[in-house]
């Protein structure tokens, strides 16, 4: 299986995430470390943070969120505030979807922040409180960079905006399609301001505690931040409800199959957000919004498509395998076996003009397997999407 | 756990016993355990004839794929086929769930493979 001499200890990588179980001391750890860790999670390094990759069986906890709910620690992701009447500008400048489709209070967008040259530095999630206060959500690997950058772009635009990174605060994400009732077994007093929430809509409960409509696997569900204090007993108290703790390794197939992008696999800063699928989070209907990464895109877009890709033989897609159209060349971005259907799934950086049900090839071990084009999602609330 | 005694090992997490005039190679639980839900085996060559440490195979898990190595020199004479359907039956049984069978060019290559203890004291604790 894996090279080493007798004497070597074995190094088992996880090359999707590049992670290695041997964990250093510099690695940081959510408030929920120790509880992954009493429950015997396999942890692994992801984006510098301690985080758990799976509890037991990766694909019965994928199980658990189609069919039930499952919960996920999301803590190494950064919340920041952004403050300042200077704020809704701010934002429109550096974010190339448009916050003035935030008008209601709790309202989330995700959004792509792009560089000048209209390649991806992350994707996150905005959320709207008032005209001078919001939320944004970041990937962990990227935070520091991210806010390295929002300050500059406060300072050269000179906004009256402030960013607060709120490493005080955890996050669980709690999904499926039983999350919602079991949020309710778990925190009763919660049900009167959560239960009206809409898709993509927030309820600010009290003093940090957000409660929002949002997540990573293409179910319902609660994307849940609270002080770091009050996460151990909420984990905890949803766990007692019935709700399956799920690694990352099991947000990565389900997010998949839902269709969801990657930040630092289907997109990076030398991507811009057409080559990855995300043109529909660009928002160029203000002609006067001169976002940041606009003028590279009305100038210097690479037409590209990007779709979902599912292999016809017995076999696994991984990213960066070589893909054959009838219109050329592409790459799987992503790719994994799907536990709810049964076949490898993956996304595809492929030319533009492949559309769906298009027949494709992809190279696995130096073979040329058939695939065929999809439309995304793969899944869609538990259930399979009917492909060509 | 307490490793079989009746067959070999190899620093790379394969077994290897004797069945008659072949030898059934599969890999270790605690490859298994760390490769997490296997979803995909294959790619064995049926009649291939191979260097000791050549490809034999590849295991792959949800998130990761592993060559499976061949322990010793000789040809590919099976692959379980039943693990095509059922590649988690090495989740839930390594020691049984044989992979492929190889005819050892010398047989006495076999001799010189870890056994249990020294498999366990090097890498399968």
């Amino acid at each position: 299986m894996l090279a080493g001499g007798p004497q070597a200890r074995p190094v088992f990588r996880h090359p999707a995430f590049d992670l290695e179980p041997s964990m250093s001391a510099a690695l940081k750890r959510t408030p929920l470390a120790e509880l992954h860790l009493a429950a015997g999670a396999r942890m692994v390094d992801f984006g510098g943070w301690e985080m758990p990759l799976a509890y037991g069986s990766q694909i019965e906890e994928h199980h658990a969120v189609r069919r039930d709910a499952g919960m996920f620690d999301v803590s190494h992701m950064l919340n920041v505030d952004v403050a300042g009447a200077g704020a809704p500008a701010f934002l429109a400048r550096l974010l190339a979807n448009d916050v003035a489709r935030l008008a209601v209070p709790g309202k989330a967008l995700y959004s792509c922040m792009l560089n000048p040259e209209g390649g991806v530095i992350d994707d996150l999630i905005v959320y709207y409180f008032a005209p001078d206060r919001w939320r944004v959500v970041v990937n962990a690997a990227t935070a520091d960079k991210d806010l390295a950058w929002m300050r500059r772009v406060i300072a050269a635009g000179g906004f009256d905006a402030a960013v607060e990174p709120r490493r005080d605060l955890a996050m669980i994400a709690v999904q499926g399609p039983a999350a919602r009732d079991k949020v309710w077994a778990a925190r009763p007093q919660w049900r009167a301001a959560a239960e009206p929430l809409a898709p993509f809509s927030a309820a600010a409960l009290q003093a940090d505690l957000l409660l929002a409509r949002t997540g990573y696997t293409g179910e319902d569900g609660f994307e849940i931040v609270l002080p770091a204090a009050q996460a151990p007993a909420l984990w905890q108290d949803l766990a007692a409800a019935g709700v399956a703790p799920c690694g990352l390794g099991a947000r990565d197939t389900l997010r998949l199959e839902a269709g969801m992008n990657l930040y630092g696999q289907d997109m990076d800063e030398l991507t811009q957000p057409d080559q990855a699928g995300l043109a529909w989070t660009v928002s160029l209907k203000d002609p006067a919004r001169r976002f940041i990464g606009r003028e590279a895109l009305e100038r210097f877009a690479a037409p590209c498509g990007f779709a979902g890709l599912m292999l016809q033989e017995r076999g696994v897609m991984r990213s960066h395998m070589a893909v054959r159209t009838a219109l050329g060349p592409g790459v799987v971005t992503s790719g994994t076996m799907s536990p709810t259907l049964g076949v490898s799934i993956g996304l595809a950086r492929v030319p533009a003009g492949v559309a769906a049900g298009d027949a494709a090839e992809v190279e696995i071990r130096g073979k040329w397997l058939p695939a065929r084009i999809c439309r995304l999602p793969f899944v869609r609330h538990g259930k399979a999407v009917e492909h060509p | 756990m307490s490793l079989p005694t009746d067959r070999k090992y190899t620093a790379s997490h394969e077994w290897i016993k004797a069945e008659g005039d072949v030898y059934a190679v599969g890999i270790t639980d605690t490859a298994q355990e760390q490769l997490g839900d296997l979803v995909f085996v294959g790619d064995v060559n049926v009649g291939a004839k191979l260097a000791a440490g050549a490809t034999a195979g590849v295991v792959e898990s949800v998130k990761a794929a592993s060559d499976i190595y061949a322990p010793v020199a000789g040809e590919i004479t099976a692959f379980n086929t039943e693990l095509e359907a059922s590649p988690n039956l090495i989740n839930e049984s390594a020691f049984t769930a044989w992979i492929f069978k190889i005819r050892p060019d010398n047989p006495a290559d076999v001799d010189g493979l870890l056994d249990a203890a020294g498999y366990q004291a090097g890498a399968g604790g």
